[in-house]
């Protein structure tokens, strides 16, 4: 839904990723998802009386991959503040947090817009945090509990109010959810809460410096309703203004089923949260001698590895746009390409035909994500080996592609135990072709008059008689030959 | 009443054993019951712990502790034991898990034999703030036997354990010594592991020992002090031996005397007490001189605006949700949060919550919570300047001997004017150790003082084993 174009929405996001370190922040519990309510819990992240916190070291070289990914400043001290608050699934009634001080600071990353410009958003900060458990209301209006996620490790990435639309803020998220896959910090997940977004909105005249009053819209848990419930508060706060009203700052829910985002109840979010540095843990000391060494684990971003796909596989944009869109997919396209045995053009397009249409497709049909699928990419690889020395044609590429998705097994062994190797031998073939020849000769008739399409007929009989095997180029040479020699 | 090594005396000539001991430490409680010293005690688990560290000694292989029986305030956790706080709040509260200093004394074959009364949450001078009724002083039960860690210091002082744990605030191990006429020691910030001891104000809390004598404190820092993994803000430095630390000697050490501390408030009877000792030190060798810490006003101020601030944060997981005391008869769960937390908690400690958390609140922060940051750097840096001189201060303990029940409850400042001489120590992080300085004219204990260096504890022990022992 479009707005009116006399104003201009302000947009700032901040976004929460879960991180995927394999104990929680403060205490060395599991994170791992998926485990009965209340298994990963012990006293620390229990809240227990007389626990105290100790900080997961893995948490902070995290955090500092982000923040270099996003081109932040890395405090060399930072501190864990409390945020105070009541919430059942809150054990400690209050979360550990960082408030002044946060570890990341004064950064950016990189949009790029439909019409290919690049845009750069500010990045306010990002620090650390944990997460609180899940409250489960049921029928009976008890509400239990489930701690497993009670201190999981966040970051918080508070995005400055350089948005400019829902689209912007839909290409900022993608841009984070593909930074945060690349890095490995996060599974990128909206709809299972791994990634969430709040945002802060508010609309100007087109030209005019001063901000509006601003609301903070919650509960978009999916990139496209992000994009949705941003169109529908800009949309508010303009006809309020059209209609002389005055914007009220607070908080709004956006409701999916409905299509609105309706504003909290004011005592719900009337906190004062009385942040104060948490006495249970000591500052956050990072060296430049922890960075450069974390530096060196960084992967290499999508838009220098997507430009690296052209220059060096001489793939075509969209190709490597596709293949480099998530990390895992290139990883699985570089993967195949390593294992080849020609490394030529051919090969990485067909490689990248191969990845970019039947593995996703395959991806699609069975919805999986790559790390649960079947095939690895050594023998993806093998198989367009054997395609390219001739082995299989294209054709019985597609059968063993199929085979090996289901009974796991090379693409050699495939093809040797259902005898699936192209047949170029020229005196085999033209056995073959001589009988249908002989069996068709008002085919043969109609070709000699001028009928050229006929030809197309004797190829699919050839390839049906041998099964799909014979080699095309060596059917269509001997084909022509035959036909030739009859003529005269 | 015979102090640790008098005991190890008596186990090694084989005239007593370790079950013995430990019979006649419950017999002792249970012959004192009337000063409610104890919230818990456990005789078959203390007895059978005893057995076991009899065969260890009958072996050659018991651990430096074996032999003492302790007893350990209410506010550390003990692994399937009640751990109550003095709280209604946590009264059936049993904890999952042991305290670091509680299993390193285990570890050292002490005897654990019980669980002793305290303020609600630490939060007293006197121990009348105790949701299980008063503590009574031994030498005088209508009087108060200081606080918070008044059960600790009454079980020493009353013969129901070798020595006992307490913490310490803001000077609620050294103030209850000093009342009850024990050697009560707070050490420096950092040193003994805070996991385990339910939080009142995590930057203020410590651990430390009630003993007899110097030498017994020293004995159980030993154990329970060095870093642990568990506790962020425990310090990762070498422990000495605090027992070789008792030099018997004080020549050429420079000992402090602030002159803040001297004031007005102060009795005569305390300062010529105060005066005798410092004498003693003088004709011993030791520099006496007076220094200056002048931000000393400031402390109490400081203290209960930073202490309170952490106090409401850390008493925030007492909602009724989870464990602990939840009220009947709730509509909603504000409903079950106000009057959980209502019924739950005393009348002090809802009070310092709202201290705390008004101080934290938004268009306060800066006016209380940073300035008493700020505050509270300048009355540390009081400190480290007047170490630059000497090498520990003497001061008073308490203003005043053991004051009579009920005198100050319904005045809380005149109450936590109790702490004025120990409060410092807490904010500037460093050890000091309260010592017995003969008596008033009524025979009620007075106590002296020493404060030393951040992790000098070796220093502070030393002078309390020579003072113990010079003729005046
Ligand atoms: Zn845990």
């Amino acid at each position: 839904m479009p707005w009116n174009e006399q104003y201009e929405p302000v947009i700032g996001l901040e976004v929460h990723a879960q991180l995927l370190t394999k104990s929680k922040a403060f205490c060395s519990c599991s994170t791992e998802f998926g485990r009965e309510p209340n298994s990963n819990v012990c006293p620390v992240c229990l809240g227990m009386p007389g626990v105290l916190p100790v900080l997961n070291r893995n948490l902070v070289e995290f955090i500092i991959r982000m923040g270099l990914a996003t081109n932040c400043a890395i405090a060399p001290h930072s501190i864990f503040a409390r945020k105070n608050y009541f919430y059942p699934d809150l054990p400690k009634g209050y979360q550990i947090s960082q408030y002044e001080e946060p570890i990341c600071s004064n950064g950016w990353i990189e949009i790029e817009l439909e019409d290919g410009t690049r845009k750069k958003i500010g990045i306010t900060r990002i620090h650390m945090e944990e997460d609180a458990g899940k409250s489960i209301h049921d029928q009976d209006s008890d509400t239990l509990v489930d701690m497993n996620r009670c201190g999981v490790p966040l970051i918080e990435i508070v995005s400055e109010p350089d948005i400019r639309s829902p689209r912007e803020s839909y290409l900022y998220m993608h841009k984070i959810r593909q930074t945060v896959t690349y890095l490995g910090i996060c599974d990128g997940n909206m709809e299972e809460g791994s990634l969430r977004c709040d945002a802060n909105v508010s609309v100007r005249k087109k030209g005019e410096t001063k901000l509006g009053t601003k609301t903070e819209v919650k509960n978009m848990n999916s990139f496209r309703f992000v994009e949705k419930a941003l169109e529908y508060e800009i949309n508010r706060q303009i006809d309020l203004l059209e209609s002389g009203e005055k914007i009220i700052q607070q908080t709004l829910l956006w409701d999916s089923n409905k299509g609105i985002a309706a504003p909290m109840r004011s005592k719900e979010e009337a906190h004062d949260y009385r942040y104060f540095p948490d006495p249970d843990l000591a500052p956050v000391f990072v060296d430049e001698k922890w960075i450069a060494g974390v530096k060196k684990t960084l992967p290499e971003f999508p838009t220098a590895r997507r430009d690296r796909f052209v220059s060096e596989y001489k793939l075509p944009k969209y190709d490597a746009d596709v293949l480099t869109a998530e990390k895992e997919l290139a990883d699985y396209f570089e993967g195949v390409v390593k294992n080849l045995v020609k490394k030529t053009d051919e090969s990485f397009k067909l490689a990248s035909n191969w990845t970019m249409t039947d593995v996703l497709r395959v991806l699609n049909e069975q919805h999986i994500v790559l790390r649960d699928f079947p095939l690895p990419p050594n023998h993806h690889a093998e198989m367009i080996n054997l395609i390219v020395d001739g082995t299989i044609s294209g054709k019985i590429a597609k059968d063993v592609f199929e085979e090996m998705l289901k009974s796991k097994d090379s693409p050699k062994s495939i093809v040797e135990k259902n005898g699936l190797m192209q047949v170029s031998d020229e005196g085999a073939i033209e056995r073959v072709i001589d009988e249908i020849l002989t069996n068709n000769k008002g085919q043969v008739e109609e070709y000699q008059s001028g009928k050229e399409q006929v030809f197309g007929f004797f190829v699919g009989q050839t390839m049906k008689a041998m099964k799909g095997k014979a080699n095309p180029k060596v059917v269509n040479e001997v084909l022509r030959r035959l036909l030739e020699q009859m003529k005269k | 009443m015979k102090t640790f090594d008098a005991i190890r005396a008596d186990l090694s000539a084989g005239t007593t054993t370790c079950e013995q001991l430990t019979g006649d430490y419950l017999r002792a409680i249970d012959a004192g019951k009337s000063l409610n010293a104890f919230l818990s005690v456990f005789p078959e688990k203390a007895l059978q712990r005893a057995r076991e560290v009899d065969k260890k000694l009958r072996v050659g292989k018991a651990e430096p502790l074996a032999g003492m029986v302790v007893a350990v305030k209410d506010v550390l956790a003990l692994q399937g034991e009640r751990v109550t706080c003095g709280s209604k709040i946590l009264e059936n509260f049993v904890s999952p898990y042991s305290a670091t200093s509680i299993q390193r004394l285990l570890d050292a074959d002490a005897v654990i034999v019980g669980k002793t009364n305290m303020d609600e949450f630490a939060m007293g001078s006197s121990t009348e703030n105790s949701a299980f009724g008063r503590v009574k002083l031994p030498q005088d039960e209508s009087r108060i036997p200081g606080g918070s860690s008044g059960g600790s210091a009454v079980a020493v002082k009353a013969g129901m354990a070798t020595t006992a744990l307490g913490t310490d605030t803001g000077g609620s191990i050294r103030q209850p010594a000093a009342l009850t006429g024990v050697v009560g020691m707070k050490p420096t910030y950092g040193r003994v592991s805070r996991y385990g001891l339910v939080a009142f104000a995590s930057s203020f809390d410590q651990i430390g020992p009630f003993a007899l004598c110097a030498k017994d404190a020293a004995q159980v820092l030993n154990v329970i002090s060095g870093h642990d993994e568990k506790d962020s803000t425990s310090a990762d430095v070498p422990v000495p031996d605090f027992v070789k630390a008792l030099k018997k000697n004080v020549k050429g050490l420079r000992v402090g005397l602030p002159k803040e501390y001297y004031g007005d408030a102060l009795t005569a009877e305390i300062r010529n007490a105060m005066e005798k000792k410092v004498d003693v030190l003088r004709s011993n060798g030791a520099v006496i001189q007076e220094v200056s810490l002048p931000h000393t006003e400031y402390t109490i101020a400081t203290y209960y605006i930073l202490a309170t601030a952490e106090a409401s944060s850390n008493l925030a997981r007492y909602d009724g949700a989870r464990y602990g005391f939840r009220a009947d008869g709730v509509r909603d769960l504000a409903e079950m949060y106000t009057k959980s937390r209502s019924q739950g908690f005393g009348a002090e400690v809802k009070r310092r919550i709202m201290l705390g958390t008004y101080v934290l609140s938004s268009g306060y922060y800066d006016a209380y919570y940073r300035k008493g940051q700020k505050v509270r750097r300048l009355i540390q840096e009081d400190f480290l300047n007047a170490f630059k001189k000497v090498d520990c201060l003497i001061t008073p303990t308490s203003p005043t001997t053991a004051f009579r029940a009920g005198e100050r409850t319904d005045d809380p400042l005149q109450m936590y004017l109790s702490d004025i001489y120990t409060t410092s120590a807490n904010l500037a992080g460093i050890p000091g150790i309260s010592i017995p300085c003969g008596s008033d004219k009524q025979g009620l204990p007075i106590g002296l003082q020493i404060l030393g260096k951040h992790f000098d504890e070796a220093t502070i022990l030393n002078v309390a084993d020579f003072l113990e022992n010079a003729k005046e």
